[in-house]
């Protein structure tokens, strides 16, 4: 059992992250590997002391994984119910949410950037980092917009406007990675203030800087631009890469935002993830607007159109207008003959799951009491046996809504990645709707 | 048992298809009514489905021995497993196959019959419980992934009938996008009157295949031509090509698939029709239809001036 243990974390590990995995052995190479000695990258690389735990007697063992690993996973999201709770109050127990996000991610990119405390350099592990945070973001938030800004030798200037594409994004990101020079805060803030006031009234005007420096080098008086960042109602959040300082803690305070510091590179992972979700709204940063949409059908593979943005005839694929009936070739985007804007029903769907989430189940074990109720021998979900099903605790969790048991796996898999109770929608109060 | 499964030998070709059986007792006996009457006999028995369905899933069963069928029971109150030809104790030979098939069918169709209430009538367009079954299938699928890094390619196969229901919306399109995320595409065969809306996006957007069989006594020829087939196989077949696909969404005040509405800018909740107040999440709406109005038609005469 013990030899299966010490396997299995790393070997997991390594699985999850054969993907990055050959671009980031290029890069070392390429950067770094020179300053860094072969013995040392091992063990910087695996850290395999991590995957150790104490037990009462002192002895060392391997994490028992799979309970780690629920343990963690009901600590966030028992924090982000009573985030919801808190937020919305004891009357309202939905989440309201500022779903229409336009956010300037602002990079570091001074002389601060190239140091080496994280491996192979802090600018390389921001990048790669950005990248993810890009990709996760729009996955959470189909209709908002990101914009990329750079600060190096005491300037900002933009790498992308404000957009809804991920890969255009990654790619001006991943054409323009050098550091030099000293950063300016305040400079980095005018430019993109001056171009979040533009965005509609009902967006979410946010920035998010990923600080390395510990200084700033400003023109002017930074305290002003702060004050009409806040006046332009812009919620301003930074990472650090080093240390707290007083300007990133002070901006954050004024404009509404959070301030947060990393230890490592995990770390500055997990910060920077917690900006993808949308931030609890708060009511008076945007005016709430009903937006006329249409939801557009696609149109057969075979058939053939002319369509009203190149006015080019072309072959299958194409959505129909549902107003005026014009041909698009993509969406989301404004109708060119009726002016309606139209969009991907299932890139809205993709956000209902933070309005309805599914509520957090209760741990239960298998009492001896309980035997005289026909105690659940399966999971309801994935029809795992829950008696033989893990190793010491055969713990197990209960959807207080259908009373229906489930075993931890399907636990995490239904509040991280399904959104329903399996038990909930395989029931129903009446069938006359 | 986790070592058992993981030192099989499983290739690329061996599959495990999750089926969907759609067994809404209002929609097959709204089948059987009309056939009696004069309504175009394009619809089947629930007797023939049957008969059409059971050798299709003893053909995936013989196509490979490494090949694994669940079948997955869709009511209008309640969702179960059926049968799962890696249980074991059913045993995987054919003639078993069937018995047990029948047995544990019978034995759900009365429980799903129990738990309707005397008083409760329902047309045929009462709806099955898709997400239901949906969602089970997901987390079957999910403790299929956590069995090793060696398993067999998993996908969903949606046999339905009934019409979609229109309230399952949101939770459908959960199941859909945790489909997605995991890489299992959702095929869906529609034997009912009417497309399938929900499962038309289901396969658009998990790269199922859809299909709605024009002749339905020759189902089995379509079940085995298109469906029986492992995903790495497809890639070399002339596989039925999209016919378009409906994206309506449902509205949440009335539960109504609609084309065009009016979406909410805090939440993105779809209404049919303006409101003053959000019903979702609680915002006002002040100024808001006076204001989108005058715009567009500010731009519609825009454009008509030049
Ligand atoms: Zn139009
Ligand atoms: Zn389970
Ligand atoms: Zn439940
Ligand atoms: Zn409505
Ligand atoms: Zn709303």
């Amino acid at each position: 059992m013990s030899g299966n243990g010490v396997g299995g974390p790393g070997g997991r590990r390594d699985a999850g992250a054969r993907g990055g995995d050959d671009e980031e052995e290029d890069e070392e190479e390429g950067l770094e590997g020179e300053g860094l000695a072969a013995w040392e990258r091992a063990y910087a690389d695996e850290r395999s002391w991590e995957s150790l735990q104490e037990d009462e007697s002192g002895l060392l063992r391997p994490i028992d994984t799979k309970t780690f690993q629920h343990a963690q996973y009901r600590r966030r999201l028992l924090l982000r119910t009573a985030a919801a709770a808190g937020d919305s109050g004891s009357a309202a127990p939905r989440i309201q949410r500022g779903l229409i996000r336009y956010l300037y991610v602002v990079i570091d990119f001074s002389r601060a950037a190239s140091e080496t405390d994280y491996r192979p350099s802090r600018m390389a592990v921001v990048a790669k980092c950005v990248e993810g945070f890009v990709r996760e973001f729009f996955d959470q938030n189909p209709l908002s917009h990101i914009g990329l800004v750079a600060i190096k030798d005491g300037i900002a200037h933009r790498l992308t406007e404000l957009g809804g594409s991920p890969e255009s994004q990654i790619r001006a990101l991943m054409g323009k990675l050098e550091c030099s020079g000293d950063p300016s805060l305040q400079n980095a803030l005018d430019l993109v203030h001056g171009f979040l006031t533009q965005v509609p009234s009902y967006g979410h005007r946010e920035i998010l800087i990923l600080y390395s420096a510990l200084t700033t080098c400003d023109p002017g008086n930074i305290m002003e631009t702060i004050e009409n960042c806040k006046k332009a109602k812009i919620r301003c959040s930074v990472v650090g890469l080093s240390a707290e300082i007083y300007i990133c803690k002070h901006l954050c305070a004024e404009t509404g935002g959070s301030y947060t510091v990393a230890l490592d590179e995990a770390h500055f992972k997990e910060l920077l993830q917690e900006h993808a979700p949308p931030s609890p709204a708060i009511a008076e940063y945007a005016v709430a607007n009903l937006i006329k949409m249409g939801f557009p059908q696609r149109g057969a593979e075979t058939i053939i159109a002319i369509c009203s943005c190149h006015k080019e005839p072309k072959v299958g694929g194409g959505y129909t207008c549902p107003q005026c009936f014009a041909r698009v070739c993509e969406l989301p985007t404004e109708c060119n003959i009726c002016g309606l804007t139209l969009v991907s029903s299932p890139h809205l769907a993709r956000s209902y799951h933070h309005l309805f989430p599914v509520l957090p189940f209760n741990e239960a074990s298998v009492a001896p009491l309980n035997s005289y109720q026909k105690s659940p021998r399966t999971c309801f979900g994935c029809q795992q046996d829950l008696l033989n099903y893990g190793s010491k605790s055969s713990l197990h969790v209960s959807c207080p809504k259908c009373n229906q048991y489930f075993c931890l796996d399907c636990d995490i898999y239904i509040h991280e990645s399904l959104h329903n109770c399996p038990g909930c929608e395989s029931r129903r109060e009446s069938i006359l709707s | 048992m986790a070592s058992s499964v993981s030192s099989k030998l499983y290739s690329d070709d061996v599959s495990l298809v999750v089926v969907l059986l759609d067994v809404n007792p209002f929609f097959w006996a709204g089948v059987n009514a009309n056939s009696g009457t004069n309504q175009p006999a394009a619809a089947l028995s629930f007797s023939k489905f049957l008969s059409h369905v059971l050798p299709f899933v003893s053909s995936i069963l013989l196509i490979n021995p490494l090949n694994q069928v669940v079948v997955i029971a869709a009511g209008v109150k309640s969702c179960g497993y059926i049968y799962d030809s890696g249980g074991g104790s059913d045993g995987t030979s054919v003639s078993d196959l069937r018995a047990g098939f029948l047995r544990r069918l019978e034995e759900f169709v009365e429980r799903d019959r129990q738990l309707c209430r005397d008083g409760e009538r329902a047309a045929a367009t009462t709806s099955s419980l898709l997400s239901g079954s949906l969602s089970l299938a997901l987390c079957y699928i999910q403790r299929v992934f956590r069995s090793g890094i060696l398993h067999p390619q998993p996908r969903i196969l949606c046999l339905q009938g009934s019409p979609d229901g229109p309230d399952q919306y949101v939770a459908v399109m959960n199941a859909i996008f945790s489909a997605q995320r995991s890489v299992v595409p959702i095929d869906s065969c529609v034997v009912g009157i009417r497309h399938s809306a929900f499962l038309q996006q289901a396969s658009h957007i998990t790269g199922g295949i859809y299909l709605k069989p024009q002749q339905l006594d020759a189902l089995f020829q379509y079940l085995s031509v298109v469906f029986a087939a492992d995903l790495q196989s497809r890639s070399f077949l002339q596989l039925p090509k999209s016919a378009g696909v409906d994206f309506r969404a449902s509205c949440f005040c009335h539960k109504k698939p609609i084309d065009r509405g009016y979406v909410c800018s805090v939440c993105l909740s779809i209404f049919c029709k303006t409101h003053k107040k959000c019903s979702t999440c609680g915002s006002d709406f002040k100024q808001a239809s006076a204001d989108s109005r005058s715009k567009s038609d500010s731009k519609r005469k825009t454009l008509e001036a030049s």
